[in-house]
């Protein structure tokens, strides 16, 4: 089974690090996917950008060389300095030939990773920060919850709008202007009172439509007081 | 055509221009100052029908105009030509446009219509999409001006902005845009790209039957696409958006099927068989038939529909479905008179249907009946308008000497032409059904009397809107009698 | 200044510096520093692309750090190369940035009040970045400029309201799989060619005839899911309608047009310069697949953005819809198609500009979008309107617009190729736009309520207060770049064949099949 060749031999010996790296990338994009907690998922976003690190890396190895640093024999700047270099005036790295670099290993897969390794901490710190802000504005990091309050929101926003219509001027054409009145100024208050008024709100979700006028009906009263017509449905 | 003198001039751009500078001004002039608003409209019209027919003269001697506006394409260029007749086309519509403003004024003032403002600004452009239209060059430069004029007249359908307002323009954008997108911008990008390298500007002079180098099948799938593609032209089954388009107010409905769109539709159907085919190429393909086939079925089916209209203005949309087959018919005919004819009903048909518009919109501002059954009595009350809509109705039927009979002479001629003696007895039909269903208008308002008031006094519609039906009127004896120069225009012999 | 392709970047980098700093301490500071480094950066995109016409090989390259080209395959150093499509896309990212700036007052005093130094800061770098995607010639440095443009956008979403954020994280969490895909597929051209200049990696790939190498496959494979999730493509565009209908009014201006745009230029980049196109289409088998790929595309788009009761989320799932026909235009192989794809990529970011600068207008006045908000909109707010509803007519592809051009250019690619399939999408979805665009006319202009019902007194009443129907147009701030962007849509259609002939220059050397002619 472990032969040369074969599948598993090719898998598990030959080009282990291609396997080892699928691994992690496909357990990160699960978590990414199923994992329902936010910050699982950002663990999951990290292990993904891992494995793609740890794939570069891998792919610089070379059996038996050195780290990219010149060795004492071939520093063109020092006290060895051979004959060969002539163009040791000139500023900046020198060219070594081919049968000298093959003691070292190949610097670039690394560079090529510090910066990925900096994108990755980047993104996971704005992750983490709007994680945080989920958290003050919606009170859960668990994605079902949070779905949940999304679409009561959204479906208070937008849907909202049409309802209002029937029951700030039942009877005039003027309820086109009411709805706008109404659907702006709620707006314009979700806009800014944004986390309070979430968390009273997301906590009694079957009642949003009797509490949104009680908290509503107050505002057009002071507004037209000589609307002499009783809101319906009011507290 | 080696010897047609070209000359370049700009007085082609100062007629697409002119209602653009109008519109500034009538905007400017706004709700506050109708009457302003009123002149600029007048002046631009006038400014307008002024260049068209100079430009008369230089057209009869044999010359062409031409202009070129803007090298849109590195090989296609947007470029305006007058020949005969895209400048008949252009004097009936730039002429008529004086007319419908006149009637407008009478007609919006007198119902005390809104928007007036945006109403005239959109008349304009719907005129210079006209003007477009008709002095195109190209098949690039027609499609612009087309859709233009399709965009431009969408808020004049829709003018009274109710629901049967919003049908109605759903209806007309529906089937306009529908077709000039999916019909007509494949079969023009077919022609563009498969042609000669694709390095062709489908010149209507310089490039006439190169459609030919085409296969057969591709020949009759593209003359498909282009006959349905300009739904303006009302063929059938395209044509359900003329009488959804009713519910705008008269003026748009004379301007609808008189003097703009439904003739923009039958002269771009006019030009692909003309200018793009040719009447060679339209001889050699098998399937021209099918074109006079579905023009005579046009014909016929909506004349018998009009017969059973009630509505007045739907009675006359039919009826115009059916005068726009007359030109389609005569198109396919790809005979030298059957062409001719076909233009030269353009200009025939508009002049007395739109004196049949501006009867049934006057009779509305004055009576508020929309019926034909309720007409009784009303040639009494109404002697004018009702005098005007015999005479157009006469013109409409093609008998002399109104302007009518004309083109429909010409069109049997060139039936004959080419031994198809079927279209003639079509003409005849269709001609006979003309006569049963415009007819018992006039006879009801003359010869009948009304239960209600047994001595009707005599009250005429507001004079701005009885002059221009009575002038359109006399147009059609006009045209009658000065039918040799329209037919040097459009290249037939008096 | 010899050298304009590198301030193209350093002056919103500068500027976002500036803003991060000074910003705190002085608010005021931040709209000026914005407008003055975008000022500069259109002018020195604006030298590039001519210096890049002029010269002979028609492009302009520039190595950071003064590397030598003759090293290795086009050396090592990190290359900016700003040939025409490069020059073209750079000046159209940093045109729009502009306008949005001179745009973004208001909005950002409203949405973000003392936010400002974050926000403007984040907003020139995000220019920045997209400015430098478009101009650099590196693999890898592509890929950092893709992150730096995600996580700024990321940024100046999540700066707005708490839905917005919540919209972000899904939008964070595809984005980095997307740039992570990217990056993988780089690792495996680096694998295989050794370097990681563009230009060089298409020398190695023809060098040694690489064409059937499995990891050069899985590298296109990679590379391409990346972008197309980065894109937006259906059925990856699960984060962009919330993302860019929740953002911050200037935030949606900026991000809206550009971001989709600029990654459909490095598929094309990665298709032209990197794989070549011998390698893309005639060795892979994705030219066969791509185009039905692209019909589902469109189609699921444009059916989701009728369905859509909102102007925002409409523009959001047209944007998806665009994005198809453009990866259509690119993978129906031939010419016109990538002309057309090309063109429509300027002239969509400007009319989409046009359309967001509009909706975010009309949420500024009416403050909503919602559809039945709008009525009366048309005596209220005409010069909005007219600058909206040309966006619209562009988008629709009415004439002279820049939208018919490029949908001319699409159909006749489509035709040149035989591609039937994308033809037909191209006129259903135009025929569905009209739909979309007309209904919104119908909406402000009708006084009919979405169930057919008169509202009003008729003779054109709207049923609508006089507050609600007496002139009351933008702020001047928000209307005169609504009206640029209008006229620049104008203009690009109308000289379409100046940029076109540069975009034939710039495919000339790619031997793209151009279609039989009949004679």
């Amino acid at each position: 089974m472990f032969e040369e060749g074969s599948i598993i031999s090719q898998l598990l010996v030959e080009r282990l690090n291609y396997f080892i790296y699928v691994v992690l990338l496909l357990i990160g994009l699960w978590a990414m996917i199923a994992k329902n907690n936010l910050i699982k998922k950002l663990i999951g976003m990290s292990i993904f950008q891992t494995a793609i690190i740890l794939f570069y890396v891998s792919i610089g190895v070379k059996e038996g060389a050195t780290i990219p640093i010149y060795l004492p024999e071939h520093d063109p700047h020092g006290s060895h300095a051979s004959a060969e270099h002539n163009d040791t005036t000139a500023s900046g790295p020198q060219v070594l030939e081919a049968s000298k670099v093959s003691g070292y290993t190949n610097p670039l897969p690394h560079v090529l990773m510090l910066t990925a390794i900096v994108v990755g901490v980047a993104t996971l710190g704005l992750a983490l920060s709007i994680c945080l802000r989920i958290y003050r504005g919606y009170g859960t990091v668990e994605e079902d919850d949070l779905l949940l309050k999304l679409e009561q929101e959204d479906s208070q926003n937008s849907g909202g709008f049409k309802k209002r219509r029937p029951r700030r001027r039942p009877s005039s054409a003027k309820a086109a202007s009411g709805a706008t009145r109404a659907a702006s100024s709620e707006k314009s208050k979700s806009e800014k009172t944004g986390q309070g008024n979430r968390r009273s709100r997301s906590k009694s979700p079957a009642k949003k439509s009797q509490s949104s006028p009680a908290s509503e009906g107050k505002k057009p009263a002071r507004r037209r007081p000589r609307s002499k017509k009783p809101k319906e449905g009011d507290s | 055509m080696n010897d047609t003198v070209i000359v370049e001039d700009i007085r082609p751009l100062i007629a697409l221009l002119a209602p653009w500078v109008g519109m500034i001004g009538i905007i400017w002039a706004g709700e506050r100052r109708p009457n302003l608003r009123e002149l600029f409209t007048f002046i631009a019209a006038s400014v307008q029908a002024a260049v068209v027919l100079s430009l008369v003269p230089l057209i009869l001697s044999g010359a062409i105009v031409e202009f070129h506006i803007w090298q849109i394409f590195s090989y296609v260029p947007m470029q305006l030509r007058v020949d005969g007749p895209g400048l008949l086309f252009a004097c009936v519509a730039s002429v008529l446009w004086i007319a419908t403003t006149l009637y407008a004024v009478g007609y919006m003032r007198g119902l005390h219509e809104h928007a007036q403002t945006r109403f005239y600004s959109f008349f304009a452009l719907s005129l210079s999409a006209t003007m477009g239209v008709a002095f195109s060059a190209n098949l690039l430069t027609i499609y612009f001006f087309y859709e233009m004029l399709s965009v431009s007249t969408f808020p004049l359908v829709t003018h009274m902005q109710d629901r049967e307002a919003r049908t109605g323009g759903r209806t007309y954008l529906g089937y306009l845009l529908f077709t000039s997108l999916c019909l007509l911008l494949p079969a023009l990008s077919w022609c563009y790209v498969w042609l000669d390298g694709g390095h062709l500007t489908m010149d209507f002079i310089d490039d006439v039957g190169k459609v030919g180098h085409f296969g057969e099948t591709t020949q009759i799938v593209l003359l498909f696409l282009f006959t349905f593609g300009f739904a303006k032209a009302g063929l059938m089954p395209a044509h359900s958006w003329l009488p959804g388009a009713m519910v705008a107010p008269t003026p748009v409905s004379a301007l609808l099927h008189a003097v703009a769109v439904v003739k923009v539709g039958v002269f771009c159907i006019y030009r692909i068989y003309a200018d793009v085919f040719g009447a060679e190429v339209l001889s050699n393909m098998g399937g021209e038939e099918w074109t006079m086939v579905l023009a005579s079925a046009t014909i016929l089916i909506s004349s018998f529909i009009a017969l059973s209209q009630d509505n007045l203005k739907r009675r006359l949309a039919f009826s115009t479905i059916g005068q726009l087959g007359y030109v389609v018919l005569g198109a396919g005919i790809a005979t030298d008179r059957g062409q001719g004819g076909a233009v030269l009903h353009i200009a025939m048909h508009a002049c007395g249907k739109i004196t049949l518009f501006f009867c049934a919109g006057a009779i509305f501002v004055a009576t508020g009946k929309k019926y034909v059954s309720e007409l009784r009595g009303l040639g009494r009350k109404m002697p004018l308008t009702m005098g005007a809509f015999m005479i157009g109705a006469l013109s409409v039927i093609g008998l002399p000497p109104l302007g009518g009979f004309i083109s429909k002479w010409y069109l049997a001629l060139g039936a004959l032409d080419r031994d198809a003696t079927w279209v003639v007895v079509v003409l005849l039909v269709s001609s006979l059904l003309n006569v049963f269903y415009l007819l018992p208008v006039a006879v009801t308002a003359f010869f009948r009397t009304s239960e209600t008031e047994k001595n009707p006094s005599f009250k005429e519609a507001p004079w701005p809107c009885v002059v221009p039906l009575v002038l359109t009127a006399l147009g059609c004896f006009f045209l009658f009698f000065w039918s040799d120069v329209l037919l040097q225009m459009v290249g037939l012999e008096p | 200044m010899s050298d304009p392709i590198v301030w193209i970047i350093l002056f919103p980098l500068f500027g976002a510096v500036l803003c991060a700093l000074a910003g705190p301490w002085s608010k005021t500071i931040c709209y000026p520093v914005s407008v003055l480094s975008m000022v500069a950066s259109v002018w020195a995109s604006a030298k590039t692309l001519l210096q890049a016409i002029e010269a002979s090989t028609h492009e302009v390259s520039y190595i950071l750090g003064g590397w030598s080209l003759d090293l290795f395959p086009r050396g090592v150093g990190i290359e900016f190369r700003a040939d025409i499509l490069g020059g073209l896309i750079t000046l159209v990212v940093t045109g729009v940035g502009l306008i949005v700036t001179l745009y973004s007052r208001l909005p950002v005093q409203r949405e973000t009040p003392g936010k400002e130094s974050m926000y403007y800061g984040l907003f020139l770098l995000q220019i920045a970045g997209l400015a430098g995607i478009a101009l650099t010639g590196d693999a890898f440095n592509l890929y950092v400029l893709i992150e730096v443009a995600a996580l700024t956008g990321y940024g100046l979403i999540a700066l707005g309201s708490n839905r917005a954020a919540a919209a972000t994280f899904n939008y964070v969490i595809l984005g980095t799989i997307g740039a992570s895909f990217y990056l993988l597929g780089v690792g495996y051209l680096y694998l295989k060619t050794g370097t990681l200049n563009m230009v060089g990696i298409r020398e190695v790939i023809e060098a040694n005839q690489m064409y059937d190498s499995p990891a050069m496959q899985v590298a296109f494979v990679l590379i391409l899911l990346g972008i197309l999730i980065k894109m937006a493509f259906f059925p990856f565009h699960a984060w962009l309608p919330n993302a860019y209908c929740h953002a911050p009014t200037s935030t949606s201006c900026l991000l809206a047009p550009l971001v989709t745009k600029v990654m459909i230029y490095v598929m094309i980049r990665m298709i032209l310069t990197v794989f070549g196109v011998e390698f893309t289409f005639e060795s892979t088998l994705w030219t066969e697949v791509m185009p039905w790929l692209v019909v589902v595309a469109i189609v699921c788009a444009a059916v989701m953005a009728l369905a859509q009761r909102e102007i925002k989320r409409m523009l959001a799932y047209l944007i998806v819809a665009e994005v198809g026909y453009m990866v259509g235009g690119v993978w129906i192989y031939n010419y016109y198609g990538l002309i057309g794809s090309i063109f429509h990529v300027i002239s969509d970011a400007c009319m989409t500009l046009c359309l967001f600068l509009g909706a975010g207008i009309i949420l500024e006045k009416c403050k909503t979008t919602h559809f039945d908000g709008l009525r009366g909109l048309f005596a209220r707010m005409p010069l909005t309107m007219i600058g909206f509803f040309i966006g619209g007519f562009s988008i629709i592809g009415l004439p002279p617009t820049c939208g018919f051009f490029s949908k001319w250019y699409l159909i006749t690619g489509g035709m040149v190729s035989e591609r039937w399939e994308y033809m037909v999408t191209l006129m259903f979805s135009t025929m569905v736009m009209v739909i979309l665009f007309f209904r919104l006319i119908e909406r402000m202009h009708l006084a009919v309520s979405e169930s057919g019902q008169n509202l009003g007194k008729g003779h054109g009443d709207l049923g609508l207060t006089e507050r609600q129907t007496r002139f009351d147009e933008a702020p001047l701030s928000m209307l005169i770049p609504l009206l640029l962007a209008a006229s620049v849509v104008l203009i690009v259609g109308v000289y379409n064949q100046d940029i076109v002939d540069q975009i034939e220059i710039f495919l000339q050397p790619f031997d793209l099949p151009t279609g039989v002619h009949y004679e």
